[in-house]
């Protein structure tokens, strides 16, 4: 009888609510609420209670944090990590393609990004033409299936892009003549072909409306053919999908601002925009968030006027400021660019961790769920064995909805394993290979 | 010190007069070469550093700066970067960096820094002092000047202006067409790839034979004069080091056995696998020059931490180590590749001697750069704290006991935008 008792519990634990955890005794940096010395209760994936008295529950986990520090997952609002392909740009308008069709939960970037205590991000489309793909956020939950990643009523957001890379393929000698030119070639007519997709929008959504009206009249209609293409445009114009809009100089930005007033949507970040400190004004005034490098500048043209104040200064004209990195090495250390907002600018630690935290949340609509040490949100959290605006800082532990998905002491003590395991995989494939002959002489069609 | 160094140098009494002479006290110093001196103080008197201690009598008219709460080190050195040769990377009209042709060690970059580069200023806003200004085309590139961040001419500038030939070792599926780094071979077949590969470096071989050939005919007697060929001269002599940028264990192995074959001081540059063939480099006491330590691991299945943890085991294994920036926009960052590294595992003061003294040492001026010393040049930064944090400030910078203007660029529209309305 006792076994299958046993048995029976065994099957049902998945089933059952994880116990809770508390992280013990660390520098909590909450983010939105302060800071403390004390225990963060985790319930069901859920920050529980955040405070400098916490009571252990029985049967939690603990997680023992005496003097290292706990902050917020970093989020990370510009990646193009955990994604097959980039971008489509054979054509200047490629909203009906969706990132989300093209995700690798395999992707070594997910695992490194989490070793630097990234735990969301916003793996997008690539900049190549004016109109991109839509994409949405995703946890790096390191071992899960593509549908693993994603953030469940996370809204999608449309990447738009300005300037140089758009306009690149304009000009045939760039690529040797071999490909045929794509319009546009100019900053005109980059602001064409957002004008005209929608208009086009705005025709297809007024039929439809028609359709839809002369049903309701009880009449008879034919349905408008389906256009994919601008679905999601009829999308951010009525406020459904989110817009971060790739920008480098101060003209464009401006440019894009007021293309979207005119059509009554709102661009909800402005990506990269290294010249945003000229024009914060116009960006605060538009309500438009900014994602930005923290110093990368002078590696093309129109980044010539890019400073490091950018963060700093567009913050303190009243701009939604968050750093992102574009990049799988970048986003492993997002609290030292971080740190640079201090360096440059002088904002305080607090306004320093939002911008790689609660701001880029707000900018991807997930800040009731992400980005600061609360009670309620997510339990994502990062635990650094120092200060995280350090350089000397390194992550110990990182844990999704309450899970710990990366153990620093874990993955040091595996590699001896991993490295044996690894050779022998290789002798292995030595000896299929041996068998095989030699490459070439078999080749499927 | 070595000659060509000397060369230079001797235009350097010239310039100085009152202005490069100075006391600075009441800091923390930090020599490098030894242990700290709090409320210590520096003499500087035309540009040289002719005294360092606890106490420091300021001589009649020599200028005193008071550091209380300051702390003073030595300029820090990027050991691999393309500024003043390069200006904004995606336009080729700004760059001068790559030359035509695989065999150029005539090249000099000193002769193509422009003094008047955006970069000069705003990298020395940061601490540093000194870069090895690098030339990337071909195989044998060029030769790489250790140039100071400040002067009106590339001339004024130039500290070494032959600190080190440069030769990008061959790689199979050679992607990499120039700078540092290494691109995938593209659609090459794998048997071309490896026979254009081989054929390269027999033609490596060749030159450097060809070489050691025009060498024994001159020492027989008068030979026409080959520009390539004379310059090759100092590399055949061992007075000038060789940067051998190799990147992965089989180019470094392949490096190594180059290196041993034609008897040259090879410094090896982003080797990013040196940590495979330690024990080698330490037997044939060959430096690296690591860097960016804020890089991808090379391989999938590579540690996630192995480009941070790599300085300090090569340090363990015996190895000399400096960093470089491998950039221009980012050479300013350089302390926080140290600071990376030194968090995974390299001790703090080596860390701090991969920005200063190793790269002095290793770039031939160990007599004149790279610690606070009597007799020494001194490039000094002021600063609020660990110069390795990123949150630590530049307050003052002396190049050769001048006082450097920090005002930059970047400086200048911050503050004219921060006026807009």
């Amino acid at each position: 009888m006792k076994p299958r008792w046993i048995l029976l519990l065994a099957a049902a634990a998945p089933l059952m609510a994880a116990p809770p955890v508390v992280v013990r005794n660390a520098n909590v940096l909450t983010v939105t609420k302060g800071r403390f010395v004390g225990s963060i209760l985790i319930r069901d994936g859920k920050i529980a209670e955040a405070g400098e008295k916490i009571r252990t529950p029985e049967g939690a986990q603990v997680i023992d944090a005496s003097g290292q520090y706990v902050m917020p997952g970093i989020i990370d609002n510009h990646s193009h990590i955990a994604a097959e392909s980039t971008n489509e740009g054979s054509v200047s308008v490629s909203s009906m393609v969706d990132i989300r069709d093209v995700l690798n939960p395999e992707d070594i970037a997910i695992y490194r990004a989490l070793a630097g205590g990234v735990t969301t991000i916003l793996t997008t489309h690539g900049s190549a033409n004016a109109i991109g793909g839509v994409c949405s956020a995703l946890k790096m939950r390191w071992g899960k299936d593509a549908a693993g990643l994603m953030v469940d009523g996370s809204a999608p957001v449309l990447k738009m892009a300005l300037g140089e890379n758009p306009k690149r393929r304009g000009g045939a000698t760039q690529f040797g003549g071999n490909i045929t030119p794509r319009y546009p070639a100019t900053r005109m007519g980059v602001e064409d072909v957002i004008r005209e997709a929608f208009t086009e929008a705005q025709a297809y959504r007024q039929t439809r409306r028609d359709y839809e009206a002369k049903l309701k009249r009880g009449e008879k209609a034919a349905a408008p053919r389906r256009d994919i293409r601008l679905d999601p445009l009829v999308e951010v114009l009525e406020g459904r999908c989110l817009v971060h809009v790739h920008a480098y100089r101060a003209d464009e930005t401006l440019m894009m601002l007021r293309l979207a007033q005119e059509f009554g949507f709102r661009v909800h970040a402005l990506i990269h925009v290294l010249e945003g400190y000229k024009v914060a004004k116009e960006i605060a005034a538009h309500n438009a968030g900014a994602t930005t490098f923290s110093d990368w500048w002078a590696y093309k043209m129109e980044a010539a006027d890019a400073i490091p104040y950018n963060a700093a200064l567009m913050h303190r004209k009243g701009v939604l400021v968050a750093l992102n990195s574009d990049s799988p090495e970048l986003m492993r250390h997002l609290n030292q660019e971080a740190a640079k907002a201090i360096k440059y600018g002088g904002v305080t630690e607090d306004e320093a961790l939002a911008m790689i935290t609660i701001n880029p949340a707000r900018q991807i609509g997930l800040d009731q769920r992400v980005g600061s040490i609360e009670p309620g949100k997510d339990a994502d959290l990062v635990i650094y064995d120092k200060h995280p605006l350090s350089n000397y800082a390194k992550v110990q532990k990182v844990l999704i909805e309450g899970e710990v998905y990366f153990d620093r002491d874990r993955d040091v003590s595996q590699r001896e394993e991993r490295e044996s395991r690894r050779k022998a995989l290789v002798e292995k494939a030595k000896e299929q290979q041996k068998k095989a002959g030699p490459p070439g002489t078999r080749r499927p069609s | 010190m070595r000659k060509v160094a000397l060369a230079l140098l001797a235009s350097l009494p010239l310039a100085a007069g009152p202005e490069d002479s100075v006391l600075l006290r009441g800091g923390t110093v930090h020599p490098v070469s030894g242990p700290e001196i709090p409320n210590g103080a520096v003499l500087v008197r035309d540009g040289k550093i002719v005294e360092v201690g606890a106490k420091v009598a300021a001589p009649r008219g020599v200028r005193v700066v008071e550091l209380k709460g300051l702390h003073l080190y030595p300029g820090l050195i990027d050991s691999a970067t393309e500024i003043g040769l390069s200006e904004i990377g995606s336009v080729r009209e700004t760059t001068d960096a790559y030359e035509i042709g695989d065999f150029n060690p005539q090249l000099r970059a000193l002769i193509a820094v422009n003094p008047a580069s955006e970069h000069i200023p705003v990298t020395r806003a940061n601490g540093i002092t000194s870069v090895m200004s690098t030339p990337g085309g071909g195989v044998i590139c060029g030769q790489a000047a250790l140039i100071h961040l400040d002067g009106w001419t590339w001339q004024e500038m130039g500290v070494v202006a032959s600190a080190a030939m440069v030769l990008r070792f061959p790689i199979i599926g050679a992607g990499r067409s120039r700078g540092f780094e290494e691109t995938p071979g593209g659609r090459t077949p794998f048997a071309e790839a490896r026979r254009n590969y081989e054929r390269r470096l027999r033609e490596l071989d060749e030159f450097f034979e060809r070489a050691r050939r025009y060498q024994k005919a001159k020492a027989a007697g008068p030979v026409e004069k080959d520009l390539k060929m004379e310059a090759m001269l100092p590399v055949l002599e061992k007075k000038l080091p060789v940067v051998v940028v190799a990147q992965r264990e089989r180019a470094l192995r392949e490096a190594l056995k180059f290196a041993q074959k034609h008897q040259i001081r090879a410094v090896l540059a982003q080797a990013d696998e040196a940590w495979k063939v330690a024990a080698e480099l330490k037997a044939q006491n060959i430096p690296v020059i690591l860097g960016p330590t804020l890089r991808l691991p090379l391989h999938e299945d590579d540690p996630y931490d192995k480009p941070v943890t790599q300085p300090g085991e090569l340090h363990k294994a015996g190895v000399k180590i400096a960093f470089g920036s491998f950039s221009t926009s980012f050479s300013r960052n350089l302390p926080y590749q140290a600071a990376n590294a030194v968090a995974y595992g390299l001790p703090y003061e080596e860390g701090l001697k991969a920005v200063t003294l190793n790269a002095a040492e290793i770039w031939g001026v160990g007599e004149l750069l790279g610690s606070i010393q009597k007799g020494k040049l001194a490039d000094l930064i002021v600063t609020d704290g660990d110069p390795l944090e990123t949150r630590t400030q530049i307050k003052q910078m002396y190049i050769g006991g001048r006082a450097v203007d920090l005002d930059n660029k970047h400086l200048r529209l911050y503050k004219k935008y921060e006026g807009r309305q």
